[in-house]
C-alpha cells in the first residue's frame, strides 16, 4: 500500500486504520451509539453480559461503549485543536528566537521560562477566577501551557541548525526571517517535533482529565477519556474492567499516531539520506 | 566560552526575578485574601478589617513585594498564616523529601530511558524498537493516579511486597526511605519514562542520516559504536532538554503520587497553602519551585551549549 | 504535562472535607437516639492496655494547627481530642455525660447554667484544673476578637465566670434547656488558663510530634484522669491520608489500625476481608441542592415543587451512597430525632407531577444547577443522575460543574441552585436556627416566611412535649411542601478498622466514635 508516494509499512497501516477509526467512532457517534450519552440504563458498573451492552455500564449506569463513541468526539476535537494551536505558538515563536537571536530570543526565553516556572496549579487558577470555564478557555489553557513546552524543544533543536552552513548562506543572501524559518529550520527540525506531536497529542487526554479536577475540565455529563478513567478508577478495587476500557481507547490512540509519526519520520530520514 | 557562561547564569537570575514579580502579583490576583480564608463563613467586615491591619495587607503591592523578597533572600521565609508555624521549618524537610524521590526516579529513569531509546534507535523499526515503543506508549497513556492504584492492588495489598503508605520520616536510614518509596519511585519512572525515551530515539535516529553517520558507517564501523560514539553525542541537545523537563516535572509536579501514598512533599504542602489562600506559604513554595525549575533549565542549557561543538564557539 | 491532575486530586479532596466540615461547622454534635447499624453492645471485655495505634485520617492539611479554634476538619477534630477533654460528652445514644464537668444545673428559666466541676484532674503538666481555666477556655472562642469557629455557637452566651474554685456560672442572653449539648463541642477543649492551646490539656495523651498535614504522634498520659475506662494503648500515631484509596489500601495492607470515612464504593470489598470490620451508623449529616428562593424562577413555589418531584433519591443513595444512607424528604430532621414528624409521606419521584408544576408555574427553559465535589463527594454524579431523572419529566437540568477550590466562597449562596452539605445539628431547634429561619446565617435557600419564624421560637420556648412535637411536624411540613431545600439522602457515617481493634462505638453524627476513637479503643492479641 502507498500514500503520498510512500511505501505504507505494516505498523504504519495498522496506525492509520486505528486513525481512521477513531475519527469514524468521532463523527458516527450519534448514529453508531446504542444509547445517549447522558442517558442512565442500569445498575452501576453492570458487566457486559448482565446488561446487555459491550462494555458494560460505567459508574452511574451509563453504557460505557455509547459514552466511549461520543468521548471520542470530544476529546479528539480538543486534543487535535490544542496540539496544533500549541505547535503553532511554540514553533513560531522557538524558531523565530533561534533565527533570530538577540533581543528577540531573549525577550522570548525570558517570558517562557518565567510562564514554565510558574507552577502550573497557580497558573490554572489564575486563568479559572479570571476567564471563567468553557471548552475555548480550556482549549486555551493547555495550548498556552504546552506551547512553552514546544518553545523551548523548537528552540533547541533550531539552536543546532541555525549555526550550519546553508543557514548562514541564506541569511548571507539575505533572505527573511520567515523565509529562513520557513524554508530552512522547519524541514530540519520536523523529526524531534514530529516526535513531540505524537506525544503532545496523548498528554492532552491526560491534561483534560486533569484539569476537571480544577472545574475546568469538560462539563458533565458529556463524556471525556480521561476524565472516564478518573469517574471510575474506583472500580478496580474489585477487579472491575470499567476504567481500563478508557484507558485502552487512549492508549490504542497514543500508539495508532506514533506509529505513523514513526512512519513519517522514517520517509523523513529516507529523503533526507 | 566563560562569556557565554556568565551570560547564561545572569539569564537565570533575572528569569527568577520575573517569575517572582508574576508570582506576587498573581498571588495577589487571586479571589480571596487570607483574612476571609482564615475567618471563613464567620467573617465580618470588622474582623477581616482587622486581620488585614494586622497583616500589614494594606500596604501598596511594590512594597510588600520588595519586603517579601528582601526577607526572602536573607532567608527570612515568614511564618504561615493558617497556623502560626515558621515556613521555612515546614519547607525544609519536605523539600528533602521530594528531593528524595525525584532523585530515586530520575536515577532510574534517566539513565534507563537513554539506554533504551539508543538501543531502540541502533535497530529503528526493529522487533525491540516496536517492543518497547508500545509498551512505553501504553504506560503513558494510563493517568498516573491510575497507574498508582494499580501498583498498590497488586503490589501492596495482595503481593505484600511493598508498603503502599509511603510515610517516610527522618528517622529512617537510607534502606528503609528506599523501600517506602520503592512504589511512589516506579509510579513516577512509568509517567516519565516514555517522553524521554522516544525523544533520544528519535534525536538519534535524525541524527543518523547526517552525512557524517554515513561516513562512519561508510568505514566499517560497527553500529552500537557508531550510534554512541558520534550521533548520540550530537544528539544530546534535545534530550538534555527533555530531561530537564522531566526532572522539573519530578520535582514541581507530582501531586498525585503524594496524594495517592501519602508521600509528606512540597506539592502537598503547596496545594493546602493554595486552598487555605496561605499566601507567604504559596509565595515561598512557588519561588523554591521556580527556582528549581529555572535552575535545572540553565543547566540543560549550559550542558547544551558544551554538547554542541559549535555554539562553544560563540559568533 | 499532567502536572494540574496530581494538584487537583489533592486539592478536590482537601478542600472539599475542609469546608464542608467548616460548614457542619460548631455543631457536630450527637443527637438523641442514634440508631446504629452495627450497633454491637459494647462488649463486656476487659480493655488490653499497651500498644502502639495507627489511625489514618482524612481532612488534613498542611495549615492545621493543634489550636481547638481552628478545627474545621475531622483530622484536627480527632488529633485534638487527644489532648483536650471537653466539659461534657454526648454518648452513642446521645445523651450529654459528664467529663471535665462532674453535673450542671439550669436555673429556672434556663438562662443561668452552674456547672460543678471534676476534682483532681491534672494537665499534662501537672497543674491541677480550676474553674479559671475552664473559663479562659471557653473565653478563647469569644469576644470581638475570636477568629474561632465556634464563636457563632456561644453567641447567646452573656457572661461566664468562675463561682468557686470548681465551679463555673454560665449566663445566657436568652434560655437554652439544650446548653450541655454546646458545651460538648469539639472545639471547647479546656487548656491551662494562659496556655497558647499547643496542645497543653488534660487528655488520654500527650502530644509529642505534630507535622501538620503529615502525622501526630502522641503518648499516654500516665496520670489521666479517667485512665479507668479510657486511654489505653502506649501510643498513638495519626496519619494525614486525605486519599480514600490510600486509606483503604493501608487497612487492607495491615499498616493502620483504623481508617475514618471509608469510601461507599469500595466498603464490599472492605467487608470481605476477613480481618476488617466495617464501623457504620447513620448520622444526621445530609446532603442537599439548596435554591434560592430570592432569585427567579426558585422564587415560584411550583417550580420549587416540579424539581423536588423531579429526583429520584432512591437511585442518587443507591448509586452516589451505594446504599449507605438513608433517602431524604426535602427537611433536615433525621428520622432518629425525637421530634421527627414520621407521619409526613415521602415526597416520590412522579415525572408526571413534575411536569405537572412545571407546567402550573408557567417556567420553560433551562435550570442550571452548579455543583462541585467540593460541595460532597459524588456531588457532581448525584447532579448528572438527577439531571438524567428531570430530563424524563421534560425539565431541562442543566449541571455545571465548578471548581472545588473556592466553592464555599463564590458559588454556595452564590449561584441560585447548588449542592451544599450539612454535619447535621443535636437539636430539631439548632438546625432550622442556622439554616432555615429567615435571618439564619447561612440560609442558604433564601427562603424567608415569617410565620415559619414565629413558629421556630415558639417551639424553642415551649414546655409541653406533645405540643411542642406538633409545633415541629408543622415545621417540617412547611420546609416539605413549601421550602427551597432538595433534601435526597442522609449520608451513614462509614469508618473501617482491624477486627483487633476493639472499645470503637459508632456515634450518630461524630465520626470515629465520637471523635475520641484514640482513647476509647484497644488492641486485642
Amino acid at each position: 500500500m502507498r500514500l503520498f508516494g510512500q511505501r505504507l509499512s505494516v505498523a504504519a497501516t495498522i496506525g492509520l486504520v486505528i486513525i481512521v477509526v477513531n475519527i469514524l467512532a468521532a463523527v458516527l457517534a450519534p448514529v453508531v451509539a446504542p444509547y445517549g450519552e447522558a442517558d442512565i440504563i442500569g445498575d452501576v458498573w453492570d458487566a457486559p453480559e448482565t446488561s446487555q451492552t459491550v462494555f458494560g455500564l460505567d459508574n452511574l449506569g451509563r453504557d460505557m461503549f455509547s459514552r466511549l463513541l461520543y468521548g471520542a468526539r470530544t476529546t479528539i476535537t480538543i486534543a487535535l485543536i490544542t496540539t496544533l494551536l500549541s505547535f503553532t505558538i511554540g514553533c513560531v515563536f522557538g524558531f523565530a528566537a533561534a533565527v533570530a537571536g538577540g533581543w528577540l530570543d531573549m525577550l522570548l526565553s525570558r517570558i517562557v521560562d518565567a510562564l514554565m516556572a510558574i507552577p502550573t496549579l497557580i497558573f490554572a487558577l489564575l486563568v479559572l477566577s479570571v476567564l471563567g470555564t468553557s471548552i475555548p478557555v480550556l482549549i486555551g489553557t493547555i495550548a498556552v501551557l504546552d506551547s512553552t513546552r514546544v518553545f523551548r524543544l523548537s528552540r533547541a533543536v533550531a539552536m543546532n541548525i541555525v549555526p550550519l552552513e546553508y543557514v548562514e548562506a541564506a541569511r548571507l543572501r539575505g533572505e527573511g526571517l520567515a523565509w529562513v524559518m520557513r524554508r530552512e529550520v522547519l524541514p530540519n527540525a520536523l523529526p524531534p517535533l514530529i516526535a513531540e506531536f505524537g506525544l503532545r497529542f496523548c498528554f492532552t487526554f491526560l491534561f483534560i482529565a486533569a484539569l476537571s479536577f480544577l472545574g475546568l475540565g469538560i462539563q458533565p455529563p458529556f463524556a471525556d477519556w480521561g476524565g472516564m478513567v478518573r469517574d471510575n478508577a474506583q472500580a478496580i478495587s474489585f477487579g472491575g474492567i470499567a476504567p481500563l476500557i478508557p484507558a485502552a481507547a487512549i492508549a490504542i490512540l497514543t500508539i495508532g499516531v506514533n506509529l505513523v509519526v514513526d512512519w513519517i519520520l522514517s520517509i523523513h530520514a529516507a529523503r533526507r539520506a | 566560552m566563560l562569556a557565554l557562561l556568565a551570560r547564561r547564569l545572569a539569564l537565570g537570575v533575572l528569569t527568577i526575578l520575573v517569575t517572582s514579580v508574576l508570582i506576587f502579583a498573581g498571588t495577589e490576583v487571586l479571589p480571596g485574601d487570607v483574612a476571609t480564608a482564615i475567618l471563613g463563613r464567620s467573617a465580618t467586615p470588622e474582623s477581616i478589617e482587622s486581620i488585614r491591619k494586622a497583616m500589614g495587607l494594606h500596604d501598596p503591592a511594590p512594597v510588600r513585594y520588595v519586603r517579601w523578597l528582601t526577607n526572602f533572600l536573607q532567608g527570612d521565609l515568614g511564618t504561615s498564616l493558617a497556623n502560626g508555624r515558621p515556613i521555612a521549618q515546614q519547607i525544609a524537610s519536605r523539600l528533602g523529601n521530594t528531593l528524595f524521590l525525584a532523585s530515586v526516579a530520575a536515577a532510574i529513569a534517566v539513565p534507563l530511558s537513554i539506554i533504551l531509546g539508543v538501543m531502540a534507535a541502533i535497530r529503528a523499526n526493529g522487533l525491540f524498537d516496536r517492543a518497547i515503543s508500545v509498551a512505553t506508549l501504553v504506560a503513558i497513556s494510563f493517568p498516573e493516579f491510575f497507574i498508582a492504584y494499580v501498583l498498590i492492588i497488586i503490589v501492596a495489598v495482595n503481593l505484600g511486597w511493598f508498603p503502599s503508605l509511603a510515610s517516610i520520616s527522618p528517622v529512617m536510614d537510607l534502606g528503609d526511605r528506599l523501600y517506602v518509596v520503592a512504589l511512589p519511585a516506579l509510579t513516577l519512572v512509568m509517567v516519565v519514562l516514555a517522553h524521554m525515551m522516544r525523544m533520544t530515539r528519535a534525536s538519534v535516529i535524525g541524527v543518523m542520516s547526517s552525512p557524517y553517520i554515513e561516513m562512519a558507517v561508510l568505514k566499517g564501523l560497527p553500529g552500537w559504536r557508531v550510534v554512541v560514539q558520534h550521533a548520540l553525542p550530537n544528539a544530546l541537545a534535545p534530550i538534555i532538554n527533555v530531561v530537564a523537563l522531566n526532572l522539573a516535572y519530578l520535582i514541581v509536579g507530582i501531586i498525585v503520587v503524594e496524594v495517592v501514598f501519602v508521600y509528606p512533599g512540597m506539592g502537598q504542602l503547596m496545594v493546602d497553602a493554595v486552598a487555605k489562600r496561605d499566601v507567604p506559604v504559596v509565595q515561598a513554595c512557588g519561588l523554591i519551585f521556580a527556582g528549581t525549575y529555572v535552575g535545572l533549565n540553565m543547566i540543560a542549557d549550559i550542558l547544551a551549549i558544551f554538547s554542541n561543538p559549535r555554539l562553544r564557539r560563540p559568533r | 504535562m499532567k502536572d494540574i491532575e496530581k494538584i487537583l486530586r489533592g486539592e478536590a479532596e482537601g478542600i472539599g472535607r475542609r469546608d464542608f466540615m467548616t460548614l457542619a461547622g460548631a455543631l457536630g454534635v450527637g443527637t438523641a437516639l442514634g440508631t446504629g447499624l452495627l450497633g454491637k453492645p459494647a462488649r463486656a471485655q476487659t480493655p488490653k492496655k499497651g500498644g502502639h495505634l495507627v489511625i489514618g485520617m482524612d481532612g488534613a492539611g498542611a495549615g492545621d494547627s493543634i489550636d481547638p479554634a481552628t478545627y474545621t476538619a475531622t483530622y484536627m477534630q480527632t488529633t485534638g481530642m487527644q489532648f483536650y477533654n471537653t466539659l461534657v460528652e454526648v454518648d452513642e445514644k446521645g445523651q450529654v455525660q459528664p467529663s471535665l464537668a462532674e453535673s450542671w444545673e439550669a436555673k429556672p428559666g434556663a438562662t443561668e447554667w452552674v456547672v460543678k466541676l471534676r476534682k483532681g484532674v491534672q494537665f499534662h503538666n501537672g497543674k491541677e484544673m480550676k474553674a479559671a481555666d475552664v473559663v479562659y477556655s471557653i473565653n478563647h472562642h469569644r469576644g470581638e476578637e475570636s477568629k474561632s469557629a465556634a464563636k457563632a455557637l456561644l453567641a447567646t452566651v452573656s457572661d461566664i465566670k468562675a463561682s468557686s474554685d470548681n465551679e463555673i456560672t454560665i449566663t445566657l442572653s436568652s434560655g437554652n434547656a439544650d446548653l450541655p449539648y454546646l458545651l460538648a463541642d469539639y472545639h471547647l477543649g479546656v487548656a491551662p488558663e494562659g496556655a497558647a492551646f499547643d496542645g497543653l490539656g488534660t487528655g488520654a495523651f500527650i502530644l509529642e510530634n505534630f507535622e501538620p498535614g503529615v502525622r501526630t504522634l502522641a503518648k499516654r498520659n500516665p496520670n489521666y484522669w479517667n485512665s479507668d475506662k479510657r486511654g489505653h494503648v502506649d501510643s498513638t500515631e495519626i496519619l494525614a491520608i486525605n486519599d480514600p484509596t490510600a486509606r483503604a489500601s493501608g487497612l487492607q495492607s495491615g499498616s493502620l489500625h483504623l481508617i475514618n470515612r471509608a469510601d461507599p464504593k469500595i466498603v464490599s470489598v472492605l467487608q470481605k476481608n476477613p480481618n476488617i470490620q466495617i464501623l457504620e451508623i447513620s448520622g444526621a449529616g445530609h446532603y442537599c441542592f439548596p435554591m434560592r428562593a430570592d432569585t427567579a424562577p426558585f422564587d415560584n413555589n411550583d417550580v420549587r415543587l416540579a424539581l423536588k418531584y423531579a429526583i429520584d433519591r432512591d437511585e442518587i443513595v443507591k448509586k452516589v451512597l451505594r446504599g449507605h444512607g438513608k433517602v431524604g424528604n426535602d427537611q433536615p430532621i433525621p428520622s432518629f430525632d425525637p421530634f421527627y414528624a414520621a407521619d409526613i409521606p415521602q415526597r416520590p419521584y412522579d415525572p408526571d407531577k413534575a411536569k405537572f408544576h412545571l407546567k402550573k408555574s408557567g417556567f420553560s427553559g433551562p435550570i442550571i444547577l452548579s455543583v462541585s465535589d467540593g460541595a460532597f463527594t459524588g456531588a457532581v454524579d448525584a447532579a448528572q443522575i438527577y439531571q438524567a431523572n428531570a430530563a424524563k419529566a421534560g425539565i431541562n437540568l442543566q449541571v455545571e460543574r465548578v471548581p472545588a477550590d473556592g466553592y464555599w466562597d463564590n458559588v454556595w449562596m452564590k449561584k441560585p441552585f447548588v449542592a451544599s452539605y450539612w454535619g447535621g445539628r443535636p437539636t430539631a431547634d439548632l438546625m432550622f436556627s442556622i439554616a432555615y429561619v429567615s435571618d439564619a446565617p447561612w440560609n442558604e435557600s433564601f427562603w424567608k416566611r415569617p410565620d415559619f419564624d414565629k413558629l421556630v421560637v415558639a417551639a424553642r420556648a415551649e414546655l409541653d412535649t406533645a405540643k411542642r412535637k406538633q409545633m415541629y411536624r408543622d415545621l417540617q411540613l412547611m420546609v416539605v411542601d413549601d421550602g427551597a431545600e432538595i433534601i435526597p439522602m442522609f449520608n451513614n457515617f462509614i469508618d473501617a478498622g482491624l477486627k483487633k481493634v476493639q472499645g470503637f462505638a459508632p456515634t450518630p453524627t461524630l465520626e470515629m466514635s465520637g471523635l475520641r476513637a484514640a482513647e476509647k479503643v484497644w488492641l486485642e492479641g
